[in-house]
C-alpha cells in the first residue's frame, strides 16, 4: 500500500493518517466484526488519543457513519488498570502504548482487539467482575479489628517492604490472565427467569471452580507475608489448595512476560507452591 | 442500625475510608461509581501523605505547626477548626493505614521513611514509593472488600450518579444513578447520600486528572441546590510531562528527594543539557527562594516556572514551552528505591531516563481547592466535635460532601501530600457523624414512594430527549475541547479580567450549544456516548462558576493570580522610605483581606451561578502576608510583627476592661 514509493518511506514515521483496525462486537453473544477507521497523526500520540478521535469522528475510513467504539480507561498513566487490550496481537495497556513505537513496527496499521479471556460488554469493553473476585477469594487483606485508632503498625524491615512493595503494585489490569493458557473465558448469560443476583451467584459459583489467577496468588503471597497478615495465612493456602487453585498453573510463564508493572508473579508463584504443599503436609499429620 | 442504607458516590481514599467506617460502625452502604473502585483516581497520586512524627516532633515540629503551614499555604482562606482537626489527626491517619498493610518505604531500623514535601521545612510525608495514592487506595479497597464479602457493602461499579433525590422538604433521601452497561436508571433510597467523586480537571480538557474527574457529580447536587465554595481555586502543579491525551503528573517528591528545577542562562542555548556547566545554569528556584529552594508551595513554584518560559524566554526547548527538572545528580540505586513509579512513566511516555537526562516538564491544572460547599461543627477547643451530624454536610440536609469535591481544606492553595489526608481523614469523620445523625432523625422509610419515583422519570426524560435529539448540530467532544481551550487560556497561571469576561460569555455559549449535541450512538447499550454528554453538559456550571469567581476576586490570593491587583515589591533602598512603603504595603494587605479574605459561594439560579461572599473563622491563626520571596520581605514582616504586637496588646487591655479580674 503507501510502503512502497520511496516518498511514503521518507514519511514513514511521521504519516499524514494512522490506520486502525478494531475488531468491534455491539453486545454480548452478539457476531464480532472488523471495522477500518483513519485518524490524523500527530506527534506523542497513543492508543488512547487515536480513541478519541474515533469517538469523535464516528465514520470508518469509507466515510460511513456509526457509533463510537466503546472502551475503557481511567489514569492514562499506566497505574489504574482499566485500559487493558490486544494491540497488534498483544495483551497490554492502551494508554502507555505509544503510536511512533507501533508504527516502527507495522507501519500499514494498528489492530485494536479487545482481551480474549473476559466477556465482551462492547467493542474494546470486557467484563473483568472475575478478576476482582479472585482477591475474594483468596482474603486479600489485613484482618485488622477495625478503624479506630489504635497506634502505629508492626515494625517493618527494609527488606521485607522491598520485597513487598513490587507485589503491591498490582493494578487489577489482567494482562497476566489474558496470556495465561490456564485461564479461560467464562461467559453466562442471563437464563429466563433469573434474577440479576441468582446470575452473578451463578458466576461466582464458576468463578471459583476455575483458575483463580496470577495476580491473586501473588496476592496472597503479599498478605501472607505480612506481620498481620499472615494470621490469616492458612485461609489463603486453603484457598489456593482447592481446584482452580495453585495446582492449575501450568507454569507457562507468559504472566511474568506480559506484566506491565514487571510484578514478580513466577516467583510469587513459586513461594505459593511451596507454602500450599507445607500446608497440605501439616494439615495431614495434624488430622 | 439494620436495614439502614447510605449511598457512598466514588470509591477513591475519601469514598472507601467513609465506606468502611461504616460497615465497621453497623451501617450498611451502597456503593456508586463510575469504574471499579480500584481504579479511582487517588492512585495517581504521588509523592506522599504528610503528618507530624516522633522525629519531626523531636526537631520542633508539632501539630500545630502542620496546622500553620496549611493555613499559610492555602492563605488563609480555609475556616480553621476543621484544618486544625485533620492536622491533629494526621499521625493517626497513617498508623491507621501502616496498620493496614501500606507498603510504606522504611527506615534501615524499620521505621516509617519521611521525605521533604513543599510548604514546609519538616520532613512529615510519609511515602511509598512513588506511587503512595495507589497503595493508600489498595488498603481502603481491600477494607472494602472484605466488608463486602461480609455483606455490608455493595457496589454498584460501572454506574453514573445522576443527582440526589430531595423531598418535599429539600431534605436528602437517596440517590438516582444509571448503570452504564445496560442503561437502567434506578433510585438508592438512603438515610444519606455522601458525594466523594474527586476534582473537575477535565473542565479543562487535558490536566493530570484521569477521566473520570469530570465534576459532574458535584454539579448535579449544586444543580439542585448545593452551594459551590472557592471554585476559582484551581491548583495548577508546576511539573507535568506534556502529552497529546494527558498531562502527566511528576510529582512533587522528585524535588522532595533533590530534585532542581533549572533552564541555560541564555536563551535558545541548544547544547545536550549534561554539557552546560554549573556557572551557566539558572536554578531559578533557588536563587529566589532561599529558604524553601525547589519546594517552595506549588502556586508559586508553578508561576516562576510559567513566567521564566512566557516572560524571560528561556524554555529548553524551542517548540514548546518546559524546564527542566534534574534527578541525575542523584544516585540511580536511591532513585529506584524512592522514585521507582514516577521515572517509570516518564521513561514510558518519553521514552528517555531521567537517571541519565534532565526531564522537561511544564505546569498543568492538577487539583480542583474549591468544591461542595460543607458545613462543620466546632469544639470547645478550636477543633471539630466528631461525631456531629454537621462535619461534611452540605447546605442539603442529608447530603455530604468529601475528599476533593469538598472546599474544606486548602484554601487558595493545597500542599503537596496533603490531599491524601484531608481525603482519608475526612472520609472517616463522616462516618460516626452520619450515623449519629441517623439515630435523631425521621427514617427515609417513610418517604413516599412517588418521591423516587419522579426523580427516576426526570432522569429518564433528559436520557431520551438526548438520544432522540437528531436536529442539533454540535458534537459533544468537539465541543468539550472546544471548553478546554477556552478555560485554560483564562482560568490557570495568570488571570486577567478581560480575558475572564471573555471567556465567561464563551462558556455561556458553549452551555447554550451543548444543548444541541447530536449523539452518533442512540442505542440504549452502554452508550458511552450519551454518558460522556450527560457529564459534559454539567461541567458548564461549575466551569460558569470558575470563571465568574475568578472575575470578581480582584486580588492575588493562592492559585488565584491577576497581576493587575499584584501586591508591588517594596523598592526604595532608603530605610526611612522603606519603612514607609512598608506601612503602605501593610494598609493595603490589611484593606484587601477586608474586602477579599471571603469564600466565594456560588449558587445555581439556571443559567447562570450567583455569587456571595462567607467569612472565614479565622479564629485560631490571624492572617498574615504571605511573602515567599517578596522583594523588601523583612521591612514587611517587621512592619507587620509590630503591628499585630500592638493589636494584642490592645486586645488583652479592652478585656481586661471588659472582664475585670476579681479584687482578692
Amino acid at each position: 500500500m503507501i510502503a512502497s514509493t520511496p516518498e511514503a518511506t521518507k514519511h514513514r514515521r511521521r504519516p499524514e493518517k494512522i490506520n486502525v483496525h478494531i475488531l468491534r462486537q455491539d453486545g454480548p453473544g452478539l457476531p464480532s466484526y472488523w471495522e477500518r477507521h483513519q485518524v490524523g497523526y500527530e506527534p506523542d500520540m497513543n492508543v488512547i488519543s487515536i480513541l478519541q478521535k474515533v469517538a469523535a469522528q464516528s465514520n470508518t475510513s469509507e466515510g460511513r457513519a456509526v457509533a463510537p467504539v466503546s472502551w475503557d480507561c481511567g489514569c492514562l498513566e499506566e497505574v489504574c488498570g482499566s485500559c487493558t487490550m490486544v494491540i497488534n496481537g498483544r495483551v497490554r495497556q492502551s494508554c502507555s502504548a505509544l503510536v511512533d513505537r507501533l508504527l516502527e513496527a507495522n507501519p500499514i496499521e494498528i489492530e485494536l482487539r479487545p482481551m480474549t479471556k473476559f466477556p465482551v460488554i462492547r467493542d474494546l469493553m470486557v467484563d473483568r467482575n472475575r478478576l476482582f473476585h479472585s482477591l475474594e477469594r483468596v482474603k486479600a487483606w489485613v484482618p485488622v479489628d477495625g478503624y479506630y485508632d489504635m497506634g502505629a503498625g508492626p515494625r517493618i524491615s527494609r527488606e521485607d517492604q522491598e520485597r513487598d512493595y513490587p507485589l503491591s503494585q498490582c493494578m487489577s489490569c489482567g494482562c497476566c490472565l489474558d496470556a495465561c493458557p490456564q485461564f479461560n473465558k467464562i461467559e453466562l448469560q442471563l437464563q429466563p427467569g433469573e434474577s440479576e443476583e441468582e446470575l452473578q451467584t451463578r458466576k461466582n459459583t464458576a468463578f471459583d471452580q476455575a483458575f483463580v489467577g496470577a495476580h491473586a496468588i501473588s496476592q496472597a503471597m503479599l498478605f501472607n507475608s505480612h506481620p498481620v497478615g499472615k494470621n490469616m495465612a492458612n485461609e489463603r493456602l486453603e484457598a489456593l489448595k482447592q481446584p482452580g487453585g495453585i495446582q492449575a498453573c501450568g507454569n507457562a510463564q507468559n504472566c511474568v512476560a506480559v506484566c506491565p508493572k514487571q510484578i514478580p508473579l513466577t516467583t510469587s508463584i513459586a513461594r505459593a507452591g511451596r507454602a500450599v504443599t507445607v500446608y497440605a503436609i501439616k494439615k495431614f499429620f495434624d488430622r | 442500625m439494620a436495614g439502614k442504607r447510605v449511598v457512598v458516590v466514588g470509591g477513591g481514599l475519601a469514598g472507601l475510608a467513609a465506606s468502611m467506617k461504616l460497615a465497621e460502625l453497623g451501617v450498611a452502604v451502597d456503593m456508586i461509581s463510575l469504574t471499579p473502585v480500584k481504579r479511582s483516581h487517588s492512585v495517581c497520586a504521588q509523592g506522599g501523605i504528610n503528618s507530624v512524627s516522633d522525629l519531626t516532633r523531636q526537631e520542633g515540629d508539632n501539630e500545630w505547626k502542620h496546622f500553620d503551614d496549611t493555613i499559610y499555604g492555602g492563605d488563609f482562606l480555609q475556616h480553621q477548626p476543621p484544618v486544625k482537626e485533620m492536622s491533629y489527626w494526621a499521625p493517626k491517619v497513617i498508623d491507621l493505614m501502616d496498620r493496614l498493610g501500606v507498603t510504606f518505604n522504611r527506615t534501615p531500623e524499620g521505621f516509617i521513611d519521611r521525605r521533604r514535601f513543599g510548604g514546609t521545612l519538616y520532613r512529615r510525608t510519609a511515602f511509598a514509593g512513588a506511587t503512595t495514592g495507589q497503595q493508600l487506595l489498595y488498603a481502603l479497597d481491600e477494607q472494602v472488600r472484605r466488608r463486602e464479602s461480609e455483606g455490608m457493602i455493595k457496589k454498584f461499579e460501572f454506574w453514573d450518579f445522576l443527582g440526589p433525590v430531595l423531598d418535599e422538604n429539600g431534605q436528602c433521601v437517596g440517590a438516582v444513578a444509571q448503570d452504564m452497561v445496560s442503561m437502567e436508571i434506578r433510585s438508592f433510597p438512603a438515610e444519606a447520600v455522601i458525594v466523594a467523586t474527586g476534582g473537575n480537571g477535565l473542565i479543562y480538557g487535558r490536566s493530570t486528572m484521569s477521566v473520570f474527574c469530570n465534576g459532574s457529580a458535584a454539579s448535579r447536587c449544586f444543580q439542585v441546590g448545593g452551594r459551590f465554595g472557592n471554585a476559582e481555586f484551581i491548583q495548577v502543579h508546576p511539573t507535568a510531562i506534556p502529552g497529546a491525551d494527558k498531562l502527566r503528573l511528576m510529582s512533587e517528591s522528585a524535588r522532595g528527594e533533590g530534585g532542581r528545577v533549572w533552564v541555560p542562562r541564555r536563551p535558545n542555548d541548544t547544547r545536550y543539557p549534561k554539557e552546560i556547566p554549573e556557572s551557566e545554569r539558572y536554578y531559578f528556584l533557588e536563587e529566589r527562594f532561599p529558604k524553601y529552594g525547589n519546594l517552595v508551595p506549588r502556586d508559586i513554584a508553578t508561576r516562576e516556572i510559567f513566567n521564566i518560559c512566557v516572560s524571560e524566554g528561556l524554555s529548553v526547548d524551542p517548540s514548546r514551552m518546559c524546564v527542566y527538572l534534574d534527578l541525575t545528580h542523584i544516585p540511580r540505586a536511591e532513585l529506584d528505591r524512592k522514585l521507582s513509579g514516577i521515572l517509570e512513566i516518564y521513561e514510558k511516555f518519553q521514552g528517555v531516563d531521567p537517571r541519565e537526562e534532565p526531564m522537561k516538564i511544564f505546569p498543568a491544572v492538577h487539583y480542583s481547592m474549591g468544591g461542595l460547599w460543607v458545613d462543620y461543627e466546632k469544639s470547645a477547643d478550636g477543633g471539630l466535635l466528631i461525631g456531629s451530624p454537621k462535619n461534611q454536610m452540605t447546605n442539603i440536609s442529608g447530603l455530604y460532601a468529601i475528599g476533593e469535591c469538598d472546599y474544606q481544606y486548602h484554601g487558595a492553595n493545597r500542599l503537596g501530600a496533603n490531599s491524601l489526608l484531608s481525603c482519608i481523614f475526612s472520609g472517616l469523620i463522616t462516618a460516626p457523624g452520619i450515623v449519629s445523625g441517623m439515630q435523631s432523625k425521621k427514617s427515609t422509610d417513610a418517604t413516599s414512594s412517588s418521591v423516587f419515583e419522579s426523580a427516576v422519570a426526570r432522569h429518564q426524560a433528559r436520557h431520551k430527549a438526548l438520544l432522540a435529539n437528531q436536529s442539533g448540530n454540535e458534537n459533544p467532544y468537539l465541543l468539550h475541547q472546544e471548553l478546554g481551550d477556552v478555560m485554560t487560556r483564562a482560568a490557570t497561571v495568570v488571570r486577567e479580567n478581560r480575558q475572564l469576561q471573555e471567556a465567561y460569555d464563551r462558556a455561556l455559549l458553549i452551555q447554550e450549544r451543548s444543548k444541541r449535541c447530536t449523539l452518533t450512538d442512540t442505542g440504549n447499550w452502554s452508550n458511552q456516548n450519551v454518558i460522556f454528554t450527560k457529564a459534559f453538559q454539567d461541567m458548564l456550571p461549575v466551569a460558569l462558576c470558575i470563571l465568574k469567581g475568578a472575575l470578581m476576586r480582584d486580588e492575588c490570593r493562592g492559585a488565584h493570580f491577576k497581576p493587575a491587583f499584584a501586591p508591588k515589591s517594596l523598592s526604595s533602598q532608603d530605610p526611612t522610605e522603606r519603612r514607609k512603603e512598608a506601612e503602605v504595603w501593610c494598609d493595603r494587605f490589611e484593606e484587601n483581606n477586608s474586602r477579599f479574605l471571603k469564600s466565594s459561594i456560588a449558587t445555581w439560579k439556571a443559567p447562570e451561578p450567583e455569587i456571595q461572599y462567607e467569612a472565614v473563622d479565622t479564629s485560631l491563626i490571624p492572617p498574615r502576608p504571605r511573602l515567599y520571596g517578596l522583594v523588601g520581605a523583612e521591612a514587611i514582616e517587621q512592619v507587620w510583627n509590630e503591628r499585630t504586637k500592638n493589636k494584642n496588646q490592645h486586645q488583652e487591655v479592652a478585656s481586661e476592661r471588659r472582664n475585670p479580674s476579681p479584687v482578692g
